[in-house]
């Protein structure tokens, strides 16, 4: 049984003309034991989405369910075996990170000690700061506190939303190895992330751009629907190549990517030549080529052009 | 149960952990207590006099003199014709003018009659009001006096007259702070069960936190009472700090039972504190459960009949404070305070209140949506 099945989800917002859609109809399904990643960036329906799920909002058309439950009608069963983590930190920062973890325990009808096995790595980590209030934590420490508070009573599906935006390299690392060491514990994780390169950290991914689905599949199968051959490029004038690049009537598209432009061609042919002529042509030096693999961003691109 | 308890233990750590609200709690009722009773009189005192005297004669030098010993008024002005004193009123010296036409004297002894011209300065309604009617009153008894030294002897009188003895009870002394002190509690107790639940809640919605609470499995009903009773409790503290400075400031011991007036009140806060609730079910932001309780507390105090008597309202005025829960407590508090009326007497205007109570907190469960459209 599929723990998450999303069928025909539409989701309109009332705006100053007409209304927005967030969310275009979309499908999909979840495995049990998952970690899926919804990918996309701001605005693309991924908030939206999580909050039908876990019941905090009715979608306009469409269904879904969640451990089988539907999320209209058996919404209080749903609310008893999720786990819900908004993107914005959301515990009394009033309160202490004890008095936290204690209330959510209490308002899922569970206490700390019955589940304790499955927060107690995360909750080490904080525990030195127990007294403090939430509020005067760091942005890591409050990540690990909220997810704490959405684990405490053993949901059966996590969702996360957006858990590692504004939170430094290292905690983001740390963060997915405390997901993952979750999935063996056999939740089944939805996690929502603006950043590409945390696709590789999943299961499955669905690339998700202005409420609609650009893919849904492993990261690795992905990758490998693109295609055609990538190109990365660099000169000493790299802001005037990428716009020779561009004018070229055979290249389909060139964006900057990190200290390399990245060239996809219409066709296959004489592609290196090609890029050489075009750095001399215009008197470019120290021109470097080169083909490499596609990562998920680079097949986020490509698929945002179809 | 155990649900409930983790709800009011959360709510009253987080009110014990806001020094603002402690310091709100305490310090608003003791400034409002001490500083408003005193200030907010309705005695008009200190209402300053014109005389124009074209008579000046034994009996007009009479009448001025009985009327600035009286108390109310101080002679500023006196001028000698009309025009001049009507300057002194434009330029704000004066409230009123006192015109005693030439002869005054000789009219009142010869025709037994006389007629005398007050101009009052109505900007200030209250005051001119109350200036003007204050004057006539004195006028009266002096004219009375004039007529019975004339008549002595006489064993009865040509013309029946009617005098007029009056006995305030209740108030036996006309002490307006008998008469404000409670009602200025009512509105601190007012003020603390609207505003403050409403803010708490919109807080939560504000901070995201309801969030949390929405995916819980708790209960619509245990989520609101867990709102319901902190607050509940706060006000009634507030309250008990009230009635400790009306004894001990101002010597008020309410001649009925103190537990008249817990139990009102208990039933009181029920009605406001589900008005608190309802507002908060519809604002966003603190911001907007702020200036919406504020101008509904606005409203109800100033229709409560704490500053104006409802008697005195337009019919459709006195319609609209029979929906204002404040005017019932108003009334209840002067009731049990000055009159020492027990439940029984009250008895209408509690069922008016638990009608209230019903009424906002029904509309509240039903407004207050654990997801949205």
């Amino acid at each position: 049984m599929k723990t998450v099945t999303i069928e025909h989800i539409v989701k309109t917002y009332p705006a100053e003309h007409g209304t927005v859609e967030a969310l275009k109809g979309i499908s999909f399904e979840i495995d049990q034991g998952e970690v899926f990643g919804l990918i996309g960036p701001d605005g693309a329906g991924k908030t939206s989405l999580f909050r039908i799920l876990t019941t905090l909002l009715l979608a306009n058309s469409g269904n879904a369910t969640v451990n089988g439950f539907d999320v209209v009608k058996d919404y209080k069963s749903i609310r008893n075996c999720i786990g819900y983590m908004p993107g914005k930190f959301s515990l009394y920062q009033d309160l202490s990170v004890q008095e936290n973890l204690e209330f959510f325990a209490t308002i899922f009808n569970t206490s700390i000690r019955q589940n304790y096995g499955l927060i107690k790595e995360i909750y080490e980590q904080i525990e030195p700061f127990k007294t403090r209030k939430a509020g005067q934590l760091s942005g890591g420490m409050k990540q690990k506190l909220a997810l704490c508070c959405a684990l405490i009573h053993k949901p059966t599906v996590l969702f996360l939303d957006e858990p590692t935006t504004g939170v430094d390299a290292v905690s983001r690392r740390e963060f997915w190895e405390m997901l993952h060491r979750l999935k063996v514990q056999g939740i089944t994780i939805l996690v929502s992330t603006p950043y590409m390169d945390e696709a590789s950290l999943c299961d499955r991914v669905a690339l998700i751009q202005k409420g609609g689905l650009l893919s849904v599949n492993t990261p690795k199968g992905i990758i490998s629907e693109f295609k055609k051959t990538l190109w990365s490029v660099s000169a000493d004038d790299m802001f005037g190549f990428m716009k020779a690049i561009k004018k070229d009537p055979g290249v389909e598209s060139c964006y900057p990517f990190g200290q390399v432009h990245h060239v996809v061609f219409k066709t296959e042919e004489n592609s290196e030549a090609w890029l050489q002529q075009i750095a001399v042509q215009n008197n470019y030096n120290k021109a470097a080529i080169k083909v490499i693999e596609p990562n998920i961003e680079d097949c986020f691109m490509a698929l945002m052009q179809d | 149960m155990r649900m409930l308890k983790i709800l009011l233990w959360k709510e009253l750590l987080q009110i014990y952990r806001d020094p603002a609200i402690i310091r709100i709690l305490f310090i608003m009722p003791m400034i409002q207590l001490l500083i408003l009773p005193l200030a907010a009189d309705y005695e008009i005192k200190n209402i300053n006099l014109g005389v124009v005297d074209h008579d000046h004669s034994e009996y007009s030098r009479q009448l001025v003199n009985k009327i600035v010993s009286s108390g109310y008024f101080r002679l500023k002005d006196y001028s000698a014709t009309f025009p001049q004193g009507l300057k002194a009123i434009e330029s704000g010296r004066t409230d009123l003018i006192l015109e005693i036409p030439t002869h005054f004297e000789r009219d009142i002894v010869k025709d037994n009659r006389s007629s005398l011209f007050v101009a009052v300065d109505a900007v200030n309604g209250v005051k001119a009001g109350l200036g003007g009617a204050y004057l006539q009153g004195i006028i009266q008894n002096y004219n009375q006096e004039v007529r019975t030294q004339w008549i002595q002897a006489q064993r009865f009188d040509e013309q029946p007259t009617i005098e007029i003895a009056s006995a305030d009870w209740y108030n036996p002394h006309m002490n307006y702070r008998v008469f404000m002190v409670p009602g200025i509690l009512v509105m601190l107790v007012t003020m603390i069960g609207s505003s403050f639940a409403a803010n708490n809640i919109v807080r939560e919605k504000e901070m995201g936190t309801i969030e949390q609470i929405n995916v819980s499995p708790i209960k619509k009903m245990q989520f609101i009472l867990g709102k319901l009773i902190p607050f509940w409790l706060l006000a009634l503290l507030v309250l008990t700090i009230g009635l400790l400075i009306a004894r001990l400031v101002y010597g008020i011991v309410p001649l009925g039972h103190y537990s008249t007036i817990y139990v009102f009140a208990t039933i009181y806060l029920l009605a406001i504190l589900g008005l608190g609730l309802l507002l908060s079910t519809y604002a966003q932001t603190q911001q907007q459960s702020m200036l919406v309780s504020f101008f509904v507390t606005m409203i109800f105090n100033l229709l409560s009949g704490l500053y104006t008597p409802i008697e005195s309202m337009p019919a459709w005025a006195q319609l609209i404070t029979r929906f204002n829960p404040v005017s019932y407590f108003i009334e209840v508090m002067r009731m049990v305070m000055l009159k020492g009326s027990g439940l029984a007497d009250i008895r209408y205007q509690i069922l008016a209140l638990i009608g209230f109570a019903v009424f906002f907190n029904g509309w509240a469960i039903l407004n207050y949506r654990k997801r949205s459209g």
